[in-house]
């Protein structure tokens, strides 16, 4: 089993991106599950997702507290969460934003990628509200061979109501534009 | 998809003519996408906008009287606020099914699951099935109408899902073939219902020597019996959509088990989780998951807890100044006939998190605990 945790504030889209990730492994024949955990929702308010990709039919059905990856949506995060808890030593981040001081980089693998500028290039959301979601995925796309690429956009012309093609696009230069370390 | 859209898939297969309802958080996603069906013309049905619960079950009551296939769903505060309602649609005998939303009941304020709104509605009449999955989600809506309008019992329905571990959950679902589902249910057929030709007058006065004991007898006595038929409708339901329902209880890995648990709802599925583990350390754990809650599915329990060295009731609720409920329903259908010690656990209230360390902690306890309940995983005072 999978487990990936996405750490972003309200009005990004962690809960939709925690669904277009296990729609993506739906799609390549994988049991799936993905759950928000709910705050009093409000824009700007830290929000956590959660996705599972098994084999078989999942039993387990509480949080997350042993990712394989994180993805974090929004890096000012990372001043009061603590996005990084419970990561397995081989586990991933996937972060919004330069890599530059993260002090985790040395001990986990990262990719990053600048989903914020691409998002708007890409008419999703503004400046005050990025949507920042699908593009994170294409950074996760790039550093995890969990699921395809293509997988990752069909799940996304599935599961987004609009701009179907700038969401796919911000999917695509995200995917070009990541960095690993 | 999420629990609470197979809950509004379920709807749509059954062919559910009224849909009234008062929106309340976590359920409210079931009535938007209800809704949003009927108002793009994907079901036939009229949605009725109400300004409470307790006219949103008045509003089915009624419909449901003139013979019309209807529908509500509800959560918390909400649930609470149609309880007088509750036992209008039972005693009327009417066939209703809701969907609830397990949501805690404040003070404190709180969204997040528990299950102790529906259980103070267990003693109103309706029967009460609780979903580990949203396959069961979807499915037990199908099965509620079919149990519900079976004329030797006549009786509403309420389907519980735990508010976000199934409710905003998504998961794969197989949606049932539309055409099987409506040879299935069939039109309602009432044999008894509202005329407009005829004029008369429902639930008036009835002295203390008129019927009113042997009517409410009838009642106890038709959900008390119907075990035999909700067990046939669930095989008959199972073969005819290749589906996966348990029986009135589910026995996970009882063949052997010196040890169990009695869970319900979707914090079942942990508990599955955590007993496989457990027996590849070699521990002899099982569990028993109530899928039925009323008619309380006593002579299932009896059977399958006969040999265990103990079993652990889990309670997601609380009766205050007493055991848990399920706990006191275990203990009255095994008095007399099995002899097991017994424990109670409450887990879970106000929507915390139930993790297999808990899990492992409860067994760990029934094998070496001396107190009469615990709490898992609460910070002592």
């Amino acid at each position: 089993m999978y487990e990936i945790r996405f750490h972003g504030r309200g009005g990004q889209g962690a809960v939709t991106a925690s669904k277009i990730l296990a729609t993506a492994a739906f799609l390549e024949s994988k049991w799936v599950t993905s759950f928000p955990f709910f705050g009093t929702e409000r824009r700007g308010a830290p929000v956590t997702a959660f996705t599972r990709v098994d084999d078989q039919r999942i039993e387990l059905r509480s949080q997350i507290y042993e990712p394989d990856a994180v993805i974090i949506l929004d890096k000012s995060l990372m001043n009061g969460v603590n996005v990084t808890e419970g990561l397995k030593n081989d586990g991933i981040i996937v972060v919004n934003g330069k890599r530059g001081n993260l002090k985790e980089a040395g001990k986990y693998r990262v990719a990053s990628v600048d989903a914020t500028s691409i998002a708007l290039r890409n008419g999703l959301g503004d400046p005050s509200h990025p949507i920042v979601n699908t593009a994170i995925l294409g950074a996760f796309a790039k550093i995890s061979n969990l699921v395809s690429l293509q997988s990752i956009k069909n799940a996304t012309s599935d599961t987004v109501p609009s701009r179907k093609k700038e969401n796919v696009n911000a999917i695509q230069e995200a995917f070009e534009e990541t960095e690993l370390n | 998809m999420t629990g609470n859209e197979a809950v509004a898939a379920g709807v749509k297969l059954s062919n559910v003519k009224v849909i009234a309802a008062y929106p309340i958080t976590p359920q409210t996603t079931i009535v938007e996408k209800l809704a949003e069906m009927v108002a793009n013309g994907e079901l036939n049905s009229k949605f009725i906008e109400v300004e409470s619960e307790h006219s949103a079950m008045s509003a089915v009551t009624a419909s449901e009287m003139t013979g019309v296939r209807s529908f509500t769903a509800s959560s918390s505060h909400g649930l609470l606020y149609m309880h007088e309602a509750l036992h209008w649609a039972a005693g009327m005998r009417l066939p209703l099914v809701m969907t609830v939303v397990n949501r805690a009941i404040g003070p404190p304020w709180s969204i997040w699951g528990e299950h102790t709104d529906s259980f103070n509605q267990k003693d109103t009449g309706w029967l009460q099935m609780y979903c580990e999955t949203n396959q069961e989600a979807m499915d037990s809506i199908l099965l509620g109408y079919k149990i519900a309008e079976n004329n030797k019992l006549l009786l509403p329905v309420m389907n519980m899902l735990d508010a976000f571990t199934l409710s905003h959950t998504s998961e794969p679902v197989e949606v049932r073939s539309h055409s099987t589902a409506a040879d299935y249910l069939g039109e309602l057929e009432l044999e008894s219902k509202m005329d407009f030709n005829n004029p008369a007058g429902y639930g008036s006065i009835v002295p203390p020597d008129g019927p009113f004991m042997e009517m409410k007898k009838d009642m106890r006595d038709s959900m008390y019996n119907a075990t035999n038929a909700i067990k046939k409708e669930i095989t008959t339901f199972n073969d005819l959509f290749n589906a996966e329902l348990p029986g009135l209880t589910e026995n996970f890995m009882m063949e052997d088990a010196d040890y169990a648990l009695i869970t319900l709802g979707a914090i079942s599925s942990t508990a599955k989780y955590t007993i496989r583990k457990l027996r590849e350390r070699g521990q002899k754990v099982g569990l028993i998951r109530l899928y039925f809650y009323r008619p309380f599915p006593g002579e299932e329990i009896v059977k399958a807890v006969k040999g265990l060295k103990g079993l652990g009731v889990v309670e997601r609720n609380l009766s205050f100044g007493q055991r848990g409920p399920t706990f006191e329903d275990v203990a009255t259908a095994l008095y007399g006939r099995v002899d097991v010690p017994m424990r109670n656990y409450v887990v879970g209230l106000g929507g915390r998190d139930v993790r297999v360390k808990d899990y492992e902690l409860m067994f760990e306890n029934l094998v070496e605990g001396n107190n009469e309940i615990e709490w898992v995983n609460v910070e002592a005072r």
